[in-house]
């Protein structure tokens, strides 16, 4: 880890600590992010955590752009990473159907696989959350096996139904909530994504781990999935 | 209890305060008055917070009744506002008795007007805001993300105080004819140095393509030589470019991270003027450092915070 930091606007600095996408440097992350919230305090407008970096957002009439750097350099002084197991690890229900997931037949032309070894490969894996974005609730996980790796759709849908579970390269997310969406939908899960009810609103955070378990159709709708066509939907 | 009720809105009549806080890790956006600063002088004037709820009016075709004698405040864009046939400019407060129309007209000046009433407009904020973000179904009135829509009733409750007048030196300039500052950062140092020269000497024209999530605009196109980026948190005010070598300024309701190559990102101050500009205007950039924005920007909030 060398930590670069930036301003990229007057009230906000970019710490960069890594340069590439890869689990091993969540642990870093998270422990920075929590050492930089204790530090920084009432003076912390929003930490905004991606895949290398995190982004600070603090009220300047607490502290001037020197301070801050300051209290980085004391935050991440002998930092340590957080324990392996400190995320919460989640189990969504998906159920996996070319009426939910019309992509699931151009992953399997894509990788030579059958629709139910997609499955399978994509079940498999527990992913880690690297970043929400895009939407809220919208965690972007990874890494897919490289067998299942495909670019997004050339066009866009304009209306991708809550609960899809989808690809795009690398990276594995379920949508929170109908939005427009380029990624190959394969599932839907019944689960709440984002939820003003929430305690912390958004059910994956950073660092959590995600295993998608597949379910029957049948599961789905008793966990309360809506099974309606995506193209219905879209 | 005072209330006005709403005759006649747009999709572009929205609540809004200062913004949507602490959730960004989530990937909820900021939110927020486009023209935050002409929000903040609507609450000065009637010694509001001044991160209350207010209306935001971009371009007009707004209406209310009014059914309470009342106080309100109107900074921002001059939409040819009436109370009945009365023009009504910004930039003060003024009374209001029951029974009179309120009128948003078409922009003269600027295209955002800020409604402020004594206290904030009524809401149930949603995590912790009421700024409306109709994609994230967040904010507005009913906190489901709409916006306001004939037939909704604004009230507020706080006492009609003695309402403040704003020194003419303190209202900000929105016109465009002095260039908007840019403090460089990000990945500027990837850019071409060609971009770099057009970056600050280019005539930069407004798309259409504008909304609170950015403004697109047009001009030289900026080249990349950096490779591709990781995505990453993008700040307010953020100018990126995406592969056509076309800046877009990102505004209040864009995405809380992405993956395209900035030059930096405007002032706080330069950003609340760009809010006010309209598709086909023009705009040029200024280059300044962290620190020296830093202090204006401090002077500004600081100025805003002192009782006239």
């Amino acid at each position: 880890m060398k930590l670069r930091v930036e301003g990229v606007a007057v009230d906000c600095l970019m710490l960069r600590l890594f340069d590439d996408i890869n689990e091993a440097h969540m642990p870093w992350l998270i422990a920075a992010a929590q050492r930089l919230r204790a530090l920084f305090a009432d003076a912390l407008i929003d930490l905004v955590p991606s895949y290398t970096t995190l982004m600070l957002h603090y009220d300047v009439l607490r502290i001037d752009g020197a301070q801050a750097r300051t209290l980085i350099n004391d935050a991440l002084r002998d930092l340590q990473p957080a324990d392996e197991n400190s995320g919460r690890s989640h189990a969504l229900p998906v159920w996996y159907d070319p009426q939910v997931g019309p992509e699931l037949s151009r992953l399997a032309r894509r990788s030579g696989l059958s629709v139910s070894q997609v499955i399978a490969l994509h079940s498999a894996h527990a992913y880690r959350v690297f970043a929400l974005g895009f939407a809220p609730g919208f965690a972007y996980m990874g890494l897919v096996d490289p067998q299942l790796a495909a670019p997004r759709l050339d066009t866009p849908r304009p209306r991708v139904p809550q609960g899809s579970v989808a690809l795009a390269e690398r990276q594995t997310a379920t949508y929170p909530q109908v939005s427009p969406g380029g990624w190959n939908v394969v599932g839907r899960t019944p689960v709440a994504l984002f939820d003003r009810a929430l305690d912390g609103y958004s059910l994956l955070q950073p660092g959590d781990r995600v295993h998608f378990a597949p379910v029957e159709r049948a599961e789905f709708l008793r966990l309360g999935g809506d099974d309606t066509a995506l193209e219905a939907l879209a | 209890m005072s209330r006005a009720s709403v005759e006649q809105s747009t999709p572009l009549v929205q609540l809004q305060d200062g913004g949507r806080f602490g959730v960004r890790h989530l990937g909820v956006t900021q939110g927020g008055a486009a023209d935050w600063l002409s929000m903040r002088w609507a609450n000065w004037l009637l010694g509001n917070d001044l991160n209350a709820a207010v209306v935001e009016i971009t371009f007009g075709g707004f209406a209310l009744l009014i059914e309470h004698d009342s106080c309100l405040a109107l900074t921002g864009a001059d939409l040819t506002a009436t109370l009945d046939n009365e023009p009504q400019r910004p930039w003060r407060s003024f009374s209001v008795r029951a029974g009179q129309r309120l009128h948003f007209n078409t922009p003269r000046q600027g295209i955002r007007a800020y409604l402020a009433a004594p206290g904030g407009f009524d809401c149930s904020p949603t995590l912790g805001s009421a700024s409306t973000v109709s994609r994230e179904g967040l904010g507005g009135l009913q906190g489901d993300g709409n916006a306001l829509v004939r037939g909704d009733t604004l009230r507020w409750t706080a006492p009609t105080q003695a309402p403040r007048q704003l020194p003419e030196k303190y209202i900000p300039a929105l016109s465009l004819e002095q260039p908007l500052d840019l403090m460089l950062g990000a990945q500027l140092g990837e850019f071409s140095g060609q971009a770099l020269f057009d970056l600050f000497n280019a005539e930069w024209r407004l798309d259409s393509r504008a909304d609170r999530m950015g403004i697109r605009l047009r001009g030289p196109t900026l080249g990349y030589q950096g490779a591709g980026l990781i995505s990453e948190g993008i700040p307010l005010g953020a100018v990126q470019v995406p592969p056509d070598g076309q800046p877009i300024v990102l505004l209040n309701d864009r995405q809380t991270i992405g993956g395209y190559p900035r030059v930096g990102a405007l002032t706080p101050l330069a950003l609340a003027r760009l809010a006010q500009a309209q598709p086909g205007d023009s705009v040029r950039f200024k280059p300044v450092v962290q620190h020296v924005a830093e202090r204006e920007y401090v002077q500004l909030l600081k100025r805003l915070s002192t009782p006239a």
